[in-house]
């Protein structure tokens, strides 16, 4: 018997929820002011609900179908699982995309697709729905399709022109990992496809010589997605990854996915609780990277075994592993250096090189920048204060560690509270923040993987 | 200070302490556009004491243009917290209004019509509305506030500050949306808190939504209990079917003829000779007739070659192909190529810096050069640059003392050395650059005339006149 819309509904958004990415922003600024149409996107991407595993909901994140030819390990839609199995028609999801839409539930879609029959089948029947919703509806809301691997040039020529963002999932940190898990994957399948991928947006963004206009060809960029936790590849490695995932294919944002037990597991990954803390500490490390002037290795250098602290943030293990280069004074130090102060965060930085053309910087006026004086009173020197030989204390890492806390009666609520205190603890901006991507992307808190 | 105040409210006579009361009439104030847009915000903020904070910040602005930079001074820092609030309130009513559809009403022209029950913290509605009217521009819509109302009709944005009542509508969507609420949730990462901080809870009364919040929080732990009771079960059973269709399948591909520069080329797509493909994106084999007279060897693809799969595409495979031109060379006629296969560099931020090869990566992709020189069989090979020198020689030879010169290589073979044209990219001095930038268009004038060489005596042997002393 055919399923009803509700029941498919639970299916295929249910075997969505582990892509990390449900980011609405970055895209070009567009309304329906002048088409009459339905639709908008404006500079930042708008977070229109929260689950309880504190990740935005932003965009209606479904599969098209959770059938699938493949067999990766860690796949809940493998063809191996015994997983229910359901399919979306092409209106059906244009429907949904639709009436959710104009009930201000969502920004847009996020679909994404098990592979049925072959990949360039599956990618025309996506290309198919992104293409009623732009010209027959005349929708103007976001759009991210996720790339099927090994689908033709052509396809994703043309999911370009309709899509806000593309993805292709890289899945995990190195080969080795991608052969043994995902053994129909080709890793080299996909880092060609995002190679085309930035060759083609950056045409597109070479105005042409007549009319000097740029083509619209992806105006969100590509991201991609990495499993953490499936296989034995440890942060720096991970990390390392990300570095040449960005510095090769400009990808907006690498999202890092802690390995969440799935139902039917495949007999080789253990049913481990989801590595929530170190998935928090990769995303910090790849803020890092890109908007704090690190480099991995300065990040991952002074950790044992390339693993992340995980009662540190990065910033602050990689400050007590530095000590030399401190105290800083905030009335003189260059932005990059500022940007190494533990509890500085870029808005913050901003901040001081603003108001220090004027005025000598004192404790007080950085509380007022919603600096946490707790976190940065070591490692500065401001107007009237010198942190003396704090900065020289042996237990000064003590001081910054979370506290030790007799263990909750259930496992579970103790595991929650205690990434609930990291998380307030060792946020390196001004406050945790679970969508770390929020309005200015300036801060290193969050946990969500949201980026809206 | 009233509530209800508007911009005029803050010249009121009883301002504030100690500040001057503005002289009555006539006087005007130039304050930054900053200040102005500031203003429109904060005073939409409930804060009572918001219009004595703004007269503060005027008064001020007259001394200290640029007391809006120094966002560490009490009074901007307050001021900016407000405007923060009001922004935040405005982003929020975004995110959470939640349209219902009123049935069985049509509006003009057969337009469906939506309502909409909203409870900002702060007077925001007028500023708000234009974002509603912007994306959903094909439905007639209101949303409806304790704080004032705001209507679209498709013609005219209309807004009003009185107080609505909750409509208390239902719309059937709504239980599919909370089906995808409690799916979309992962039972195994259980953040309550972070959830919260977005999603605060005097929100959920009107989020059809959070209702099922409770619910999904109490279950969590016991979902996952038992998704780890379920363990893997047997595979069903198209799973066995499409594991035998794809152990019997035949490539249908065309197979290039073994021991074919085709064949090679095929193969070399999957080399992990040495460590360098993992991190590059393809391997950047050789192209050109199998039959050329001529190939160039050069060190190693770039950044664009490693994504366009092709060699010499990038910058300075542009000075190459437009000095190839200039020296009459046809570059279709030539096979060119490179030492080594993968793309080697570091990441600098969103940049890839080349790196050059070590010895190791260099004899390793010597495989390759190798069976490209036995298949192509060029009369003259031009190694562009000391890499390409060593892969070609194993040479003890200095790169300095060949440059320029074409030397015997191999039985009916010559070789000619000259620079890599990325050399010619790397030199800041513009008067170097001319004189290296003219060497090099020689040494490659010497390769077209040892080419025409050949060209018209095809059976003797090439290129000894040609030979350094």
């Amino acid at each position: 018997m055919k399923k009803t819309m509700n029941e498919r509904l639970a299916i295929l958004s249910d075997a969505a929820k582990y892509d990390a990415s449900c980011a609405s922003s970055g895209t070009t600024k567009r309304d329906s002011t002048r088409s009459g149409g339905l639709g908008s996107t404006e500079s930042m991407g708008i977070c229109h609900a929260y689950a309880p595993d504190g990740r935005c909901i932003s965009l209606l994140k479904i599969l098209m179908t959770n059938f699938c030819i493949y067999d990766c390990a860690y796949c809940i839609n493998r063809s191996s699982s015994n997983v229910e199995r359901a399919r979306f028609s092409v209106e059906e999801v244009v429907w949904l995309t639709l009436e959710f839409y104009r009930r201000n539930y969502i920004e847009g879609l996020f679909l994404s697709s098990g592979i049925i029959r072959s990949s360039d089948h599956t990618m025309e029947e996506m290309v198919r729905i992104a293409r009623e919703l732009r010209t027959t509806h005349n929708f103007r809301g976001y759009i991210h399709l996720k790339s099927i691997p090994e689908a033709s040039p052509l396809l994703i020529e043309e999911a370009g022109l309709y899509a806000d963002r593309l993805s292709i999932n890289v899945e995990l940190p190195t080969d080795a990992g991608i052969t043994r898990l995902a053994p129909e994957k080709r890793p080299a399948g996909i880092r060609r496809s995002m190679g085309d991928l930035r060759l083609k947006i950056e045409a597109a963004n070479d105005p042409t010589l007549q009319t000097k206009r740029r083509k619209r060809f992806v105006p969100g960029g590509q991201s991609t997605q990495m499993i953490v936790g499936a296989d034995d590849a440890n942060d720096s490695v991970i990390l390392g990854t990300s570095a040449r995932l960005y510095g090769s294919y400009k990808l907006r944002r690498v999202y890092y996915s802690a390995f969440s037990p799935i139902p039917d597991a495949s007999k080789n990954l253990p049913l481990i609780k989801p590595p929530l803390m170190r998935e928090h500490r990769l995303y910090q490390a790849d803020w890092l990277y890109r908007f704090y002037g690190f480099d991995i290795k300065e990040i991952t250098a002074s950790q044992p075994g390339g693993m992340l602290d995980l009662a540190l943030d990065p910033k602050l293990a990689w400050a007590l592993a530095n000590r030399a280069r401190f105290p800083v004074d905030i009335n003189h130090a260059e932005r990059e250096m500022l940007l190494r102060v533990p509890g500085l965060g870029t808005k913050a930085v901003n901040g001081i090189l603003s108001a220090r053309r004027y005025r000598r910087l004192r404790l007080e006026d950085l509380a007022r920048l919603k600096v946490s004086l707790k976190k940065v009173q070591s490692f500065i020197v401001a107007e009237g204060w010198s942190p003396h030989r704090l900065i020289d204390r042996t237990d000064l890492r003590a001081m910054f560690e979370p506290q030790p806390q007799q263990m909750a009666l259930f496992d579970a609520t103790h595991h929650a509270e205690r990434e609930r205190r990291f998380r307030g603890l060792a946020t390196a901006g001004a406050g945790p923040t679970p969508c770390r991507n929020s309005a200015t992307g300036d801060r290193l808190g969050g946990g969500s993987g949201c980026g809206r | 200070m009233e509530e209800a105040g508007a911009v005029g409210d803050l010249f009121a006579a009883d301002a504030t302490d100690n500040l001057p009361l503005p002289a009555g009439g006539g006087q005007t104030l130039a304050v930054p556009r900053a200040f102005v847009l500031l203003a429109e915000s904060i005073i939409c903020h409930s804060d009572p004491a918001r219009f004595d904070l703004l007269y503060r910040l005027l008064w001020r602005l007259q001394q200290e243009r640029n007391l809006l930079a120094i966002p560490s001074d009490a009074d901007v820092a307050r001021a900016y917290g407000l405007e923060k609030s009001v922004r935040r309130d405005s982003h929020k009513m975004k995110a959470f209004v939640r349209f219902k559809e009123i049935d069985g009403v049509s509006g003009q022209g057969g337009r469906r019509r939506f309502l909409a029950w909203f409870e900002p913290d702060y007077h925001i509605v007028a500023r708000t509305a234009p974002f509603f009217q912007r994306r959903f521009t094909d439905m007639d819509w209101i949303v409806a506030t304790p704080k004032g109302s705001a209507a679209w009709n498709g013609d005219a944005l209309t807004v009003s500050d009185d107080p609505a009542e909750n409509p208390m509508l239902d719309d059937a969507t709504d239980a599919l949306w909370r089906t995808y609420f409690s799916n979309i949730f992962n039972p195994a990462r259980l953040k309550v808190k972070a959830m919260q901080a977005e999603m605060p809870k005097k929100y959920w009364k009107n989020l059809p939504e959070a209702a099922l919040i409770p619910g999904l929080i109490a279950g969590a732990e016991a979902s996952v209990a038992a998704m780890a009771a379920r363990a893997a079960s047997q595979p069903p059973l198209f799973h066995e079917r499409l594991q035998s269709a794809a152990a019997s399948v035949v490539s249908n591909e065309p197979e290039a003829a073994p021991g074919t520069l085709d064949a090679v080329r095929e193969e070399a797509r999957s080399c992990t000779r040495c460590p360098l493909h993992c991190r590059a994106t393809q391997t950047v084999f050789g192209e050109g007739p199998d039959n050329a007279g001529v190939m160039f060897v050069g060190e190693q693809p770039g950044d664009q070659e490693d994504l366009a799969g092709r060699p010499f595409v990038g910058p300075a495979g542009k000075v190459f192909g437009g000095m190839l031109a200039e020296v009459g060379l046809d570059r279709s006629t030539a096979y060119v190529t490179n030492a080594v296969k993968h793309f080697k560099y570091e990441p600098r931020g969103k940049r890839r810096i080349h790196q050059k090869p070590n010895i190791g990566e260099v004899q390793h992709c010597k495989w390759w050069l190798k069976l490209e020189l036995d298949l192509v069989r060029p009369k003259l090979v031009v190694a562009l640059g000391a890499t390409a020198l060593t892969a070609l020689t194993d040479a003890s030879q200095r790169f300095s003392n060949l440059r320029g010169t074409a030397q015997s290589f191999g039985p009916d073979q010559t070789l000619l050395v000259t620079v890599h044209p990325s050399y010619l990219l790397r030199i800041p001095d513009a008067d170097r650059k001319q004189a290296e930038t003219a060497r090099f268009r020689a040494d490659l004038e010497l390769a077209a005339a040892i080419a025409s060489g050949f060209a018209q005596t095809t059976t003797s042997p090439v290129g000894s006149r040609f030979m350094a002393s």
